[in-house]
């Protein structure tokens, strides 16, 4: 019952951030479908993707979007060209949703008829983060910091060029 | 006597969820804890207007309210009639929906931080395992609403406080949330519960909080200075600075739609200092042994007033930051010293007991503050301000 109202605010949210012709509206009903997502995992009992979903999602990557539009473009005048293909765009959508279902009903964890209760306390996903996969954090955390260097050296060099 | 008075609310609520049938009762607990939070620190927004008029009156050599009620104490009545009464005035070029959803979940957002704060021994009302995180998750929600409010009302004055808005709070929750970092470190536990108890005991009389470690020190006093520009508070308060951009980002609000922005930002403060008390100040726990017997609950309420005072104070004794001086502030100052503070932390956990842990942990907070502070305000000098178009 929760999961339906749930999923329904996450499409409708998606479905809104596609079809609104405000391009801030759009990243708002987003802001709603990554709040929906976010519902969805804490009602599975992943409270820290859930969270962390909230935190990132919601908190960092909206607000960038956010000024990602506001300071690019009018966001007043943006007459949406809305792409005359629709059956081709419909082929496309059709054959990812084919895939992924055959995916999804092949895969090892739909055969389980009773899925296990996976126990992740918080603990637990900290001492995996940092002893069996430390390697790997660390080096999307330096490929970040890479990312963010290199974002500031555009931005200063396109600064420079401008003068 | 003591127990019975600590648990008095707890006793209450369960007594109360008693006469529910069974299926009822965990909604109904719920319900009336929720209630609570929700007229207990309605009120405490209430009490606190008035002590900030008042203080802030003081500090400025002025009387502050006093007219309704014995010493203007029921000035929140009127000034809450008044706003009830408005008319509630929409820009005809605003964005309606938006205009009207920010408010409302921005005081949302504000109340839900509650659910994770530890008021008093057994009184929370989740106790999640990922507490911290829900709370950073949730105070993240609040900057999409004030940007909501700025852009909906088509002003340039909003958006412009809008955008200084979003810029200082996100620059602020780096420092905020590297500071609460070594806390959870220490306890390693999200669950501010668990961090409360780990606060618990006394050494003597003096109690075992964060705050009276060298990173506990460093910690608390770099939250506490995220927390203000956090909570949009001078001097912080660039996004409604009124001598450059009227009130910011609430500039088109009017009536009840403005006191409800009032209202979230002061709750957003009192949850951010219930944090502080609950992550670095021992939480519910007294501050000295020999004062247990003083229900828990009462000594959160203690701790969070002489917070607001300090707040108060704060705000009627330091002149705006400059858009640059903060930023400044937060990444060559803030930043770089939560980093060194998590190493600290480090090191405090790994060094045996004793006075050289002290000496170390001190001497790793001491030195790069006096260095950063000295190396920042090298190219500072302090001249008679030239004006190039006034004068």
């Amino acid at each position: 019952m929760l999961f339906l109202i749930f999923a329904m605010l996450t499409v409708a949210g998606a479905v809104a951030a596609m079809s609104l012709r405000n391009l801030v509206h759009s990243v708002l009903a987003l802001t709603v479908a990554f709040a929906g997502l976010a519902a969805v995992y804490l009602q599975l009992g992943a409270q820290f993707v859930g969270l962390a979903q909230i935190l990132v999602y919601i908190g960092a990557v909206a607000i960038l979007i956010v000024f990602a539009v506001l300071l690019t473009r009018d966001s007043e005048a943006s007459p949406l060209a809305i792409v005359g293909s629709w059956k081709g765009s419909g082929v496309v959508a059709l054959a990812i949703f084919g895939i992924l279902a055959w995916a999804v009903d092949h895969s090892a964890a739909s055969r389980q008829s009773v899925l296990p209760q996976p126990e992740a306390t918080m603990q637990q996903i900290g001492n995996a983060l940092m002893l069996r996969f430390a390697l790997p954090l660390e080096i999307i955390g330096l490929l970040l910091t890479v990312a963010l260097i290199g974002a500031v050296t555009i931005a200063m060099r396109e600064k420079k060029e401008m003068r | 006597m003591g127990e019975t008075a600590d648990q008095l609310f707890v006793t209450l609520q369960h007594w109360l969820v008693g006469y529910a049938p069974a299926s009822l009762r965990s909604i109904l607990s719920a319900l009336l804890s929720v209630i609570a939070i929700l007229v207990v620190f309605a009120l405490l927004f209430a009490i606190t207007t008035v002590l900030e008029r008042k203080g802030l009156g003081r500090i400025q050599n002025r009387y502050g309210p006093n007219r309704v009620g014995p010493f203007g104490f029921l000035q929140p009545i009127a000034d809450g009639i008044k706003s009830l009464t408005k008319e509630d005035i929409v820009p005809r070029a605003a964005d309606k929906v938006v205009h009207f959803l920010a408010p409302v979940v921005l005081v949302i957002a504000a109340f839900s931080l509650y659910a994770v704060l530890p008021i008093g021994r057994n009184m929370v009302l989740a106790n999640l395992d990922a507490g911290v995180l829900f709370f950073f998750a949730i105070s993240s929600v609040m900057e999409l609403t004030i940007f909501m409010a700025g852009w909906s009302s088509r002003n340039k004055y909003s958006l412009l406080g809008a955008m200084r808005a979003i810029a200082q709070m996100i620059s602020y929750e780096v420092p905020l949330i590297l500071a609460a970092v070594t806390v959870i470190m220490a306890t390693g536990s999200l669950s501010t519960v668990t961090i409360v108890e780990r606060q618990a005991g006394y050494t003597g009389i003096l109690p075992h909080w964060f705050v009276f470690t060298p990173w506990g020190f460093a910690g608390f006093v770099l939250f506490m200075i995220a927390a203000t520009a956090e909570s949009n508070r001078s001097p912080f308060d660039l996004p409604e600075g009124e001598s450059e951009i009227i009130a910011g980002y609430y500039t088109e609000y009017s009536g009840f739609k403005f006191a409800l922005f009032f209202l979230g930002e002061y709750l957003g403060m009192f949850a951010i200092s219930g944090l502080g008390i609950t992550l670095f100040l021992g939480g519910w726990a007294a501050p000295l042994s020999f004062l247990t017997w003083i229900p828990s609950y009462l000594w959160f309420f203690a701790k969070l007033l002489v917070m607001i005072s300090a707040f108060i104070w704060v705000r009627g004794t330091l002149p705006r930051l400059r858009m640059d001086q903060l930023m400044n502030f937060a990444w060559r100052f803030m930043l770089p010293m939560a980093l060194l503070n998590l190493v600290t932390a480090g090191v405090w956990r790994f060094l045996p007991q004793g006075l050289l842990r002290w000496f170390v942990c001190a001497l790793l907070v001491v030195v790069p503050y006096v260095l950063l502070g000295r190396g920042l305000a090298q190219g500072w000098r302090l001249e008679k301000r030239v004006y190039r178009f006034a004068e």
